[in-house]
């Protein structure tokens, strides 16, 4: 009997202390706030970023810095005014630390101000406005995805010194992504001695290219299209009904091709040539890795979406990892974001510029069938390349944005 | 000369496709005054019913005919249970049809997943005829020929069987033909669901070309109110004329001043409703 | 309304309770439900004006909110290339909100019924095609950003979600009444005679045309004053405020809520904000159960929310 009363003691004191201990040891999570559309025609590519996302987390157990990771999603509709609706939720109701996504420009555009306003740090894993980290950069703002120009500019001076191609005809999306993606191929193209013949332009609603395409000449040396979803689609299998597909050489932005629409495509796709950060096909331990558990994990090939916030999500991470967890000094983080250089990303090496957007390599990829399945082979890179491509920023920035 | 041919071929091509969609909107108006905002959801639909089926079966016409039976079924179903409570009230009947649009394309969301696709073109009809300089897909002729017989046909059934007379009866004066003796209701519910399966049948013939994608729904509305209203509202023979004058301007328009290809469309439309709203064939 | 009261009581105190909480409401919850309902006031003024059309006059406008959305460009364009003062910006966006609905009005106001749906439609597409094209000045599909924070009104304080709910209640407040005070006008009364039977209002030696000219304009007047304080709630504009999906979303208000009431409309706007928001935090799939929602409203209640009891109108 009176050695029961030591031990009971004893226990209760070890079992509080443990109690207590547990309590005090683990911090509040980290509170990431993510939003991309869910509903609408963009559904799909919200999505693919937001699986990719998902993918990542998962691999590291949804902890980092010591502290738990909660996710927070919400759909933005791809409607700008619902993405700022959203953003003041998750940052002022729900008091994320951190925020991540966009897809459309038009809702990066609309979230800047609001984003610097609020001193909370945000991360564009794909909104691809050349601006947005150019004059209307934003100090609380990173992107880990592309600028439009980007790729474009590399491939430019692909087309015409190892494709050998002289004379080109565009036919692009109308709004701000086809021409800066048209412009940046433009630039460098032309300056090579290349000449564009003519810009076909299209609006966002056709889904009937034939008005078009029935202006193309057939001696021009090569068609570049810059097209994306389910316009990428029809365009492939229109381009093939007019009997242009084996006549005129076809070469695009990377989202014509990309493995978001690539799959639904047939043969009529075959040797296209495009140029883009990233390829579902890019041959690297880091990347087979990562398409291999995305295939299986959600039964379909990565497409651009998917890996930009894998790598967006390793970015993040590796920011917080880089300050112990603590979120809560936000200017920290943002700090934090523009210096990491996390390795191991499928796309290959990624440095961040000044102006917070990548410097990354471009792949010259052309789509092949493999194993009976289509897909982008990598067939040429070209590293390092920054949003202001060899011009020095200052020179590159006197210049206006590309425009039609 | 090559360019003027093709464009007005495909002009032709055009005014197939909005024929199939635009006549069940116009009967839908004709007989039962619903403006029906989710005839663009029919159109979804049917293309891609027509995909699953085609998945399984390579078959075109196995997927049409299904898609134009349960898109029809859906149709019908939809006027008999919802919209037929509200007879003889436009609005409450239109803003059902806005919640029936909505439901669709979520619940077309849910079922096949985003992605965009395209069905197979039927093997006989692959590749294009080349004659000269002028290239043109045979499948796209196909599609006018087609569009053309389901034109004679719906103008037969119209002019020379009884359910026509019906029909037309209804058009013109709907308590009148409801005294003489005709079933309104049911009539309504059977035109409403051959609207329906028209336009099903419209997104099927399309599916090789322009394939099924979200938000294909709203993106195909306001072309069909467009060929409506410059048709005449209630009229199939409107319907026709209308299809084709809006994918003639439509075609040319986007070729010959592509400043203005957003206003091509509706140019004509808000042209005939300042001038003439009734449109070339309508009543008031 | 004095007479309707007996037969359908709770309307009154409903009125004064939701009148209360939007007054008094604010200052106790969290910036994110602020925010939410100075969108609801915003988006009433709104709905309000398409019911001088819809509920009124009996013209169904599937295009209203191009109104609504050139005014806020109009002070988009204003504040951010022209750098223009509070005052200039607001003027401007509702002369030309208001001129653009005087010149349509001319287009618009000898149709009727499905023809005025169809008409009024096509100009909505014809404007979001403007805003799309006319890159220099609208920025296309972008958008205009960077519109200033309203930072004093009247010399008093204006930035920060509850100074500006209050300015928007302000405006909203000032907005019905004269709405009100129009409808109840012989003018008002007029309209809705038109709505009733137009032939028998020509009769009597009214000009329908233009009273309906009239009301149009009016309306676009009040929703070019919604898009001010639209354009400043939101610091940007983009085609999204004109398309056909805003306007559809407008129409459902005013139906839903209740045509011809000028309440019913507030309180569908009030609904599908607040339903939108909630559902949408929750699933994924918040538009397949607005959909039924709204289905099930309308079998429920055809006439509207706030026309529930009252007898059917034929």
């Amino acid at each position: 009997m009176s050695a029961v009363r030591p031990v009971a003691v004893l226990l209760v004191v070890i079992g509080s202390a443990t109690f207590i201990g547990a309590q005090t040891s683990e911090p509040p999570p980290i509170k990431i706030g993510f939003m991309v559309p869910l509903s609408g025609g963009n559904a799909q590519n919200g999505r693919d970023i937001l699986n990719g996302f998902m993918m990542y987390l998962d691999e590291i157990g949804y902890r980092a810095g010591g502290r738990r990771i909660d996710l927070i999603v919400e759909d933005d509709e791809a409607i700008p005014a619902v993405g700022l609706t959203k953003a003041r939720k998750l940052i002022e109701r729900d008091e994320v630390h951190v925020m991540a996504g966009a897809l459309l420009s038009s809702t990066g555009y609309a979230l800047a101000p609001y984003i610097t306003s609020m001193k909370i740090p945000m991360v564009y894993p794909v909104v691809s406005a050349d601006d947005l980290t150019q004059r209307r950069r934003s100090d609380w703002i990173v992107r880990t995805g592309w600028s439009g120009s980007q790729p474009n500019h590399a491939f430019g001076e692909y087309a015409y010194r190892t494709l050998g191609i002289r004379s080109v005809v565009t036919i692009a999306l109308d709004y701000a992504f086809g021409w800066e993606s048209v412009g940046g191929f433009e630039r460098t193209f032309v300056a090579g001695g290349g000449r564009i013949q003519q810009k076909l332009w299209v609006p966002l609603s056709v889904h009937d290219f034939a008005p078009y395409l029935a202006q193309i000449p057939r001696d021009v040396d090569a068609v570049y299209a810059l097209l994306l979803g389910r316009s990428a689609l029809q365009f492939m299998r229109q381009y093939q009904e007019f009997g242009l597909k084996g006549r005129v050489k076809l070469i695009g932005g990377g989202t014509t091709t990309d493995e978001h629409v690539l799959p639904f495509m047939g043969d009529e796709a075959l040797g296209t040539i495009t140029a883009l950060h990233y390829s579902a096909a890019l041959d690297t331990p880091a990347n087979k890795t990562f398409a291999e558990t995305y295939r299986t994990r959600y039964k379909k090939v990565p497409s651009y979406y998917s890996e930009s916030m894998y790598t967006g999500g390793k970015w993040l991470i590796a920011a917080i990892n880089a300050i112990d967890g603590r979120v809560e000094d936000r200017q920290s983080l943002i700090d934090a974001l523009k210096r990491v250089k996390p390795d191991g990303l499928p796309r290959g090496p990624v440095t961040l510029d000044e102006y917070g957007n990548p410097v990354e390599n471009v792949y010259i990829r052309r789509v092949d069938r493999v194993n009976g399945q289509l897909q982008n082979t990598v067939i040429d890179t070209f590293p390092n390349v920054s949003q202001f491509w060899k011009y020095a920023p200052a020179d590159y920035l006197r210049e206006p944005l590309y425009a039609r | 000369m090559t360019y003027f041919i093709v464009q007005s071929l495909n002009g032709l091509f055009s005014a197939a496709l909005l024929f199939l969609i635009a006549s069940g909107l116009t009967l839908a108006f004709g007989v039962m005054r619903i403006v029906n905002i989710a005839h663009g959801s029919f159109y979804m639909l049917g293309v891609y019913v027509a995909y699953s089926v085609a998945a399984r079966t390579s078959s075109l016409l196995a997927g049409a005919l299904l898609a134009v039976l349960i898109v029809g079924a859906v149709g019908f179903l939809m006027q008999r249970l919802f919209l037929r409570r509200f007879a003889s009230q436009p609005l409450p009947q239109m803003m059902m049809t806005m919640g029936f649009a909505l439901f669709f394309r979520d619940a077309a969301l849910m079922i096949w997943g985003g992605d965009p696709f395209t069905l197979a073109t039927p093997r006989w009809l692959a590749g294009s005829m080349e004659t000269g300089a002028i290239v043109f897909p045979w499948y796209r002729l196909f599609v006018i020929a087609v569009a053309a017989l389901v034109g004679v046909g719906l103008w037969l059934i119209n002019e020379r069987t009884l359910i026509g007379a019906r029909v037309r009866a209804t058009v013109d004066d709907p308590e009148i033909a409801a005294a003489t003796g005709i079933n309104v209701t049911r009539l309504s519910g059977g035109v409403f669901a051959v609207g329906a399966a028209l336009a099903a049948f419209g997104g099927v013939m399309g599916g090789p070309i322009l394939g099924g994608y979200a938000g294909m729904d709203f993106d195909l509305l306001p072309l069909a109110f467009v060929v409506v209203i410059v048709g005449g509202m209630g009229s199939l023979k409107g319907a026709l004329i209308g299809a084709i004058v809006v994918g003639m301007i439509d075609n040319f328009g986007k070729a010959l001043v592509p400043e203005l290809s957003y206003f091509t469309l509706f140019a004509p439309m808000v042209l005939m409703l300042a001038l003439k709203p009734t449109g070339f064939y309508g009543r008031a | 309304m004095a007479g309707r009261n007996v037969s359908r009581p709770w309307r009154l105190p409903l009125v004064i309770l939701l009148a209360s909480f939007l007054l008094v409401g604010p200052p106790f919850l969290s910036a994110y439900w602020v925010g939410l309902l100075t969108q609801v006031v915003i988006l009433g003024i709104l709905a309000m004006s398409l019911d001088l059309l819809i509920g009124y006059t009996g013209l169904p406008s599937l295009g209203h909110a191009g109104f609504f959305g050139v005014a806020a460009y109009g002070v988009g364009v204003l504040s951010t290339t022209y750098h223009a003062g509070l005052w200039t910006s607001v003027a401007g966006g509702f002369a030309i909100g208001t001129g653009l609905a005087a010149l349509f009005g001319l287009i618009v106001s000898h149709v009727r019924d499905v023809y005025f749906l169809m008409i009024t439609m096509a100009l909505g597409m014809v404007l979001w095609g403007l805003s799309f094209r006319w890159i220099p000045v609208t920025g296309g599909d972008n958008g205009i950003s960077g519109i200033p924070r309203l930072e004093t009104l009247l010399g008093l304080p204006a930035s920060g979600p509850i100074p500006y709910y209050y300015v928007a209640l302000a405006v909203f407040v000032l907005c019905s009444a004269l709405m009100t005070m129009l409808v109840k006008s012989p003018f008002g009364l007029t309209l809705q005679g038109i709505r009733e039977h137009e032939p028998r209002m020509r009769s009597l030696g009214f000009n329908t045309w233009l009273h309906g000219y009239v009301s149009y304009v009016c309306a676009g007047a009040f929703a070019s004053i919604a898009g001010i304080m639209w354009a400043y709630y939101n610091g940007f504009v983009s085609p999204t405020y004109l398309d056909l999906t805003a306007s559809s979303e407008l129409f459902l208000m005013v139906t839903l809520g209740g045509p011809a009431t000028l309440v019913g409309p507030v309180i569908g706007a009030g609904a599908i904000v607040i339903l939108k928001n909630v559902i949408s935090a929750y699933t994924a799939r918040w538009l397949l159960i607005l959909g039924i929602v709204y289905i099930v409203t309308i079998l429920w209640a055809p006439q509207g929310l706030w026309n529930l009891g009252r007898e059917r109108r034929s």
